[in-house]
């Protein structure tokens, strides 16, 4: 039963759940089974978020267990050392060291930036993700999301894909 | 809708469609999370839907929908349901006709409310059956078989989710709409539908039969299915559970209980026969064990601990292993504040600056709590800030009783704040009392939701407006006081130290919108204005 796991911290306000949507709609609509889970009711701003985004053929809890994720993606620094918890052994740690300051017109579509980062270690072509970008965003957000897009895609050109380890 | 559509939507949305899909008339509600969406969603594809002033009143309406022959939606949180409880026990005994599906949102692990009460009590306590979707799917087709369930017996029934059904989203593939057969007219029924005691009595017989034979009927259901697997184990559950349980013991025999009141006694007890050992995985309190307990079946429970907070795999996991060792602390986050420019903020800086008493209420404004504030004292349940407040009033030392003061947001106020007013007015604390309103033109805390002191409906378009000043002077409130606590921050609290030192009723409204609902009020404003304009008005449009 292989499910990859995802899990995206950060504070509210920095678009967490709204990147976990961008993830989830390209992963759905390349055909695979996904759930997406978060906590979310707390209007004001500044607080810890963070949501688990499950993909495979079948999934069953929407819920990522503590220690088992392949992907954990931090928006804000502050909050890296706190999330580690979710990683596996192996598995792999996006941070928001990856999109130097400066390199985004606006800072506030950081989301996208590491999703485009990290997009580079997933199983998914450049066209679903674009596909996707345009279902979530309204269409005046289109090209600054690409360019932030395309942006984290050349930054992430150096990662790597988790680590198989036995059984997983 | 073709069938084959695979769609990607939470439980909320789920609930949503399957409701338009079934032909619901109307849908009512008072926001609370994880409920809040739903309501929103059904508006936005085109389902008939408003928010009511509380819960109480949602399922009354609900009621008069149902008795006119219509499908009825009712939404809200699982402390909602305590506020709707008490329609909520007695539209059991009626015989309704629309069917009527009353959502009961709970919060197991508390991520948003002030408890996590397990409303699984409700379906036993009330009389009503209830039913439990696992994913969004569920969620969908549990929807449609309530309304068709409540319609064949007459019954209320409550769809139970939890906050990881409310807002996990899964794949849907939703099937044709399956509107009910009834056309609203008005058909007299006297002893069904009038509940003195000389009806109420035969009806509590009527709805007991009806529950027997509702089990019978959950028997075969359909709703109630088993994955067959290794019958060394056995596992019962329902909701969320059964999905963290399938995932914990694949290769266990797991019965998924999808019609969870009332029980479907002999399915279940094949079941226990058929396994070595039966463990019930349940979310909350130990309710299920207890009732097959009592009906004599041999099944285990879950260790007290697991009683607190959420489920998931790995705990499910423990449960199953026997294993009681303390567990590993989840990462505590960064707790949410006050946003910065919230109006809140100035109040409390004020109430703390002046050394207030604080009977604080339920909203964004309970974060007055935390530091660099810590102007709140008390904190109940929606209302509590005036009834609370007048209590302290009453019997504290003079000195202390003055600095006491009530706390209430503007959509509270409207929910449960008005009966506080009219105890302040009628047993008024002889040191008076000061009601604080803080009046921020939205439910901000649930997200943003309009109310009856806002003049919009759920969709945002333009309604009877409540006045809250005329209201509390017509109630008996000696002085009443507007302000805007930011911009007349000096004034702010003059007024409100002024009121404290009286032996009078007062209420100060601290009036200024949330900072996220601006950009929306404006521009609801300004198209109204111009509508106006387009009708020949231009004249009394507002100049800003
Ligand atoms: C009986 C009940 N229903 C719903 C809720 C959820 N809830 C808590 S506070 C609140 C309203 C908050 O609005 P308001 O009083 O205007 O304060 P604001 O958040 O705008 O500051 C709601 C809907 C609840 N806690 N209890
Ligand atoms: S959402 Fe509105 S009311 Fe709530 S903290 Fe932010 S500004 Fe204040």
């Amino acid at each position: 039963m292989a499910v990859t796991n995802i899990v995206l911290a950060g504070l509210g306000g920095q678009g967490v759940v709204k990147a976990s949507d961008l993830l989830s709609t390209t992963a759905f609509s390349s055909g695979l089974q996904v759930k997406k889970s978060e906590v979310h009711g707390m209007s004001q701003r500044g607080g810890s978020v963070t949501t688990d985004v499950r993909i495979g053929k079948q999934v069953l809890s929407p819920m990522v267990p503590m220690g088992e994720a392949d992907f954990l993606m931090v928006f804000e620094s502050t909050q890296v050392d706190l999330n580690l918890g979710w990683l596996r052994p192996g598995g792999v740690l996006i941070t928001p060291d990856l999109i130097p300051e400066g390199e985004l017109k606006n800072r506030k579509s950081l989301n996208v930036a590491l999703l485009g980062a990290a997009s580079m270690v997933m199983d998914f072509s450049e066209q679903e993700w674009v596909a996707a970008i345009h279902q979530c965003f309204p269409p005046k957000l289109h090209a600054v999301n690409e360019h932030a897009f395309a942006l984290g895609r050349k930054l992430g050109a150096g990662l790597s894909r988790p680590e198989v380890i036995e059984g997983v | 809708m073709a069938s084959t559509e695979r769609l990607l939507l939470s439980g909320n949305e789920a609930v949503a469609l399957a409701s338009l899909h079934a032909g619901v008339r109307l849908g009512t509600g008072y926001p609370g999370t994880p409920s809040t969406e739903i309501l929103e969603a059904f508006s936005l594809i085109g389902g008939p839907a408003q928010w009511s002033p509380n819960e109480k009143v949602a399922l009354e309406v609900a009621l008069g929908v149902s008795f006119a022959g219509g499908r009825t939606l009712v939404t809200m949180k699982h402390v909602g349901v305590n506020v709707a409880a008490d329609p909520l026990f007695t539209a059991a005994y009626i015989d309704l006709t629309g069917g009527l599906v009353l959502i009961s949102a709970d919060d197991p692990g508390m991520a948003s409310s002030q408890n996590e009460q397990d409303n699984r009590h409700y379906a036993r306590a009330a009389i009503v059956p209830m039913l439990e979707p696992a994913d969004s799917q569920e969620a969908y087709d549990f929807t449609l078989a309530a309304f068709e369930l409540s319609e064949r017996w007459r019954v209320p029934v409550i769809l139970r989710m939890t906050t990881r059904i409310c807002h996990a989203k899964t794949e849907v593939i939703p099937g044709e709409p399956r509107p009910s057969t009834l056309e609203p007219h008005f058909q007299r029924d006297i002893p069904g539908r009038v509940m003195i005691p000389a009806y109420a009595r035969p009806a509590h017989h009527k709805v007991r039969a009806k529950m027997e034979e509702i089990a019978r009927w959950n028997e075969n259901s359909g709703l109630n299915r088993i994955y067959p697997g290794d019958k060394s184990l056995g596992i019962i559950a329902s909701g969320i559970s059964v999905m963290h349980a399938r995932e914990a013991a694949p290769d266990a025999t797991l019965l998924a209980l999808g019609v969870t009141w009332p029980l479907p006694m002999r399915m279940i007890t094949d079941f226990v026969n058929s396994v070595d050992r039966c463990i019930v995985i349940e979310e909350g309190d130990h309710l299920l064990y207890e009732a097959l307990t009592v009906a004599g079946l041999k099944v285990e429970g879950k260790p007290e601990m697991y009683r607190f907070s959420e489920l998931n795999v790995t705990r499910v996991r423990r449960i199953i292993a026997g294993d009681v060792s303390p567990e590993a602390p989840r990462p505590r986050g960064k707790p949410p504040e006050l946003c910065q420019g919230c109006s809140h903020r100035e109040v409390f800086e004020a109430l703390s600056r002046l050394d207030c008493i604080v009977s604080g209420d339920i909203g964004c404004y309970t974060l007055g709590v935390l530091p660099p504030f810590e102007a709140m004292d008390t904190c109940v349940c929606m209302g509590a800030a005036i009834g609370v407040g007048l209590g302290l009033r009453h019997v504290l030392p003079e000195a202390e009783a003055r600095r006491v003061v009530s706390v209430i947001g503007d959509s509270t106020f409207v929910h449960s704040g008005l009966t506080g007013i009219a105890e302040m007015v009628y047993n008024p604390p002889p040191t008076g009392h000061v009601v604080l309103i803080v009046d921020n033109s939205t439910t901000a805390m649930t997200g943003r939701q309009e109310h009856p002191g806002t003049g919009r409906s759920l969709n945002h378009e333009p309604t009877n407006k409540m006045d809250f000043v005329a209201v509390c002077k017509a109630m008996g409130v000696k002085n009443v006081e507007v302000v805007d606590p930011q911009k007349d921050e000096a004034k702010f609290e003059e007024i409100l130290k002024d009121m404290m030192a009286r032996d009078e009723l007062s209420v100060l409204i601290a009036e200024r919108p949330c900072i996220l609902a601006v950009p929306l009020i404006r521009k609801l404003e300004k198209a109204e204005a111009e509508k106006r304009c387009a009708a020949g008005g231009c004249a009394a449009a507002p100049v800003e």
